[in-house]
């Protein structure tokens, strides 16, 4: 989950990383207010989404009045998607230089990664990899001092700067396991003050889903389109795409072997939807309830029952069925556990399953498209 | 023969009282598998499925001379089990739990590093070797048989699927390995690679691959100096579209990389012959095989 800018700096001010102290608003007199506190100041809107700057959500003001102004510009913008409701007010600062830091997961080192960079400001993806330094960190002994400070030398920090730049990075790691997150970055890391001051100046923070647990503190940001939000909120994974033909499948792999196959027929899948390691029968019908509601042109079940049971998913169908009715073309394969079960259940139902999968992607592809598609 | 389990494995089952713990203890004694005892700190004493409940791992170690874990404690509490096995002695680890915090699963395979034990999962249905009648994981038992194939698989039910068609069309398995979905695991292609070249019973090697992360592009770079036994593959997330996550942490394609395209190539010019549809595995297995 990723972090509001506001928050992120929150997180690098109490272990010990500077930032310009803004002050979170959610009204045009309360920006006034800050801005009175703050002088001449940056009006940012906080959303989860990139480019805000290019698509006007900061502005710069330089009295209390400009601020109100500003901020009531910005407070209620539809920024790709998200209202924005919350601005902070930071004070502006002119930057001598920009550079880069961040602490992200290394999955194949299995350890965490320190990159840096003297050429900040800009998107990491476009900075030559040979002007980014790559250090990774023991997670057993923590990021050593040494560390930081070879890695200042490395991106050309000497003395004062140096010192700074080595408390920063070990703030950052602090930050980043105590929060367990998955990407801590200040870009840009910027040098201030006439070249004496190094201030995070915009921070991103991703606290790891699977933690969330622990950090109850954390305001919940759900990403996605409001179906997607509504099937996760379920407890299955699930992404809405731009086809037409809705698909259930168990197991990730299993789900994405599936839109792949459909694809392979000539058929455009609506969404991926991991319907889950032994789901009962409530939350699969809820699903695909879920599913009928995006009025596909067909439906696609693909079940492998291992820790699912298959007599359980054709229940729920049939639950959904009596219910409300199923009035797209139906495709069901079924195999794996209980799926004798399963196919009479269903059968009983007037709904008939395959048993390949292959022969099914095809049946919904048809199902869809009619015949020759 | 197998590769990491085989019928000498002694193998408890941390979690064994929970309703998974003790539906998968039921289904892993039903195919043959060893189970010598579970744990549970406030149920030693307690039998599960005939299997003796103990207290601690060093307890169950001590009295069963337990060599191997399979894991079904909740997410929260991984990070202590797993610790607790390996400083107890367990030499393979099987992480069946998924959503692990990342740094904890970190700490995890550090120390097990340290302690030379191999760690399969997190987030994974597990380990099996038909031929000697050891599972440790949540695969369904009927769909494998004995066979020369050695399969390792990053998806679950995708590998299930692999395996049926193989198992139906006679091509039994040596050991299929599930590697996990997420992002730091244990076991990852090129162990599995390394330890199926090196057993003699494997002729053929199955590689169930997704889109995210690099392990498929390092394999092939393994695969490319090191294996000399014939590879398949099949890779999903073909028609997935960039920066979403397909339902495991590791499936994202990230900018350029772990892209379908990179792994198709990079494993067709290792030699590797990638099927388009996951049943057309069986035919370039039994092609490879001739």
């Amino acid at each position: 989950m990723k972090l509001y800018e506001y928050l992120a700096k929150q997180m690098f001010a109490e272990h010990g990383v500077p930032t310009g102290n803004g002050i979170l608003c959610t009204t045009p007199e309360e920006a006034e207010e800050a801005a009175r506190k703050i002088g001449p100041c940056a009006i940012k809107a906080q959303v989860l989404v990139g480019g805000r700057g290019k698509a006007g959500g900061i502005k710069l003001a330089n009295t209390p009045e400009e601020a109100r102004e500003r901020a009531r510009e910005i407070l209620g913008m539809n920024l790709k998607g998200y209202i924005v409701d919350k601005v902070l007010v930071d004070p502006q600062i002119k930057i001598e230089k920009e550079y880069y830091v961040s602490i992200t997961l290394d999955g194949m080192a299995k350890k965490p990664l320190v990159m840096a960079s003297e050429y900040g400001g800009v998107e990491i993806e476009s900075v030559p990899h040979d002007k980014i330094v790559f250090e990774h960190i023991d997670i057993e002994t923590g990021l050593l001092p040494f560390q930081a400070r070879e890695i200042a030398r490395k991106i050309n920090l000497t003395g004062d700067l140096a010192d700074q730049f080595v408390r920063i990075l070990t703030g950052l790691y602090q930050a980043f396991r105590k929060y367990d997150a998955e990407l801590v970055e200040i870009n840009p890391l910027a040098l201030t003050d006439g070249g004496t001051r190094l201030i995070a100046a915009d921070g991103r923070f991703n606290v790891e889903d699977d933690a969330l647990f622990r950090h109850p503190e954390f305001p919940r940001v759900e990403e996605g389109t409001e179906l997607e939000k509504k099937v996760r909120a379920i407890g299955l994974a699930f992404v809405q795409l731009d086809g037409d033909i809705a698909v259930m499948a168990n197991g990730a792999g299993m789900a994405m072997g599936t839109l792949d196959t459909l694809a392979y027929y000539g058929g455009r899948p609506a969404n991926f939807l991991d319907a889950g390691g032994g789901s009962g029968v409530e939350p699969t019908a809820q699903a695909f309830d879920a599913l009928l509601g995006t009025k596909p042109k067909a439906i696609f079940v693909n079940i492998f029952g291992g820790i699912t049971r298959c007599d359980l998913v054709a229940e729920a169908i049939v639950q959904v069925k009596k219910a409300k009715g199923i009035d797209v073309p139906l495709v069901v394969r079924m195999v794996g556990t209980n799926d004798v079960r399963g196919r009479e259940i269903l059968a009983e139902a007037g709904i008939q399953a395959y048993t390949d999968m292959g022969e099914a992607a095809k049946a919904a592809v048809e199902a869809a498209y009619g015949k020759g598609a | 023969m197998a590769v990491i389990i085989d019928r000498n494995t002694r193998a408890i089952v941390q979690g064994i009282t929970g309703s998974q713990g003790q539906f998968h203890t039921g289904q892993m004694l039903a195919f043959g598998t060893n189970i010598v005892g579970g744990v549970n700190f406030k149920k030693a004493g307690q039998q599960v499925q005939g299997v003796p409940v103990f207290a601690t791992v060093h307890e169950a170690v001590e009295k069963t001379g337990a060599n191997a874990s399979v894991m079904f404690v909740p997410a929260p509490g991984v990070k202590d089990a797993a610790f607790e096995a390996i400083h107890a002695g367990i030499k393979v680890l099987v992480l069946i739990p998924e959503h692990v915090p990342t740094q904890e699963t970190m700490e995890i395979m550090a120390y097990a590093k340290r302690h030379g034990v191999r760690v399969i999962g997190p987030n994974t249905f597990g380990i099996i070797s038909p031929g000697e009648k050891c599972k440790l994981g949540i695969m369904p038992n009927h769909i494998y048989k004995p066979g020369p194939v050695g399969i390792v698989a990053r998806s679950g039910t995708l590998s299930y699927e692999i395996a049926f068609n193989l198992s139906n069309a006679g091509l039994g398995q040596t050991t299929v390995i599930g590697m996990g979905g997420d992002r730091v695991i244990g076991t990852n292609f090129v162990d599995a690679l390394e330890l199926f070249n090196a057993d003699p019973a494997t002729e053929a090697i199955v590689m169930v691959g997704e889109i995210g992360g690099i392990q498929e592009e390092l394999a092939a770079e393994y695969i490319k100096q090191h294996v000399r036994k014939p590879v398949v593959a099949y890779l999903a997330g073909k028609s997935a579209p960039p920066g979403k996550r397909m339902g495991h942490a590791g499936a994202i394609i990230e900018g350029n990389r772990g892209t379908y395209q990179s792994k198709v190539e990079a494993l067709t010019a290792a030699g590797v012959k990638v099927a388009a549809l996951p049943w057309e595995i069986v035919d370039l297995v039994r092609e490879a095989l001739k």
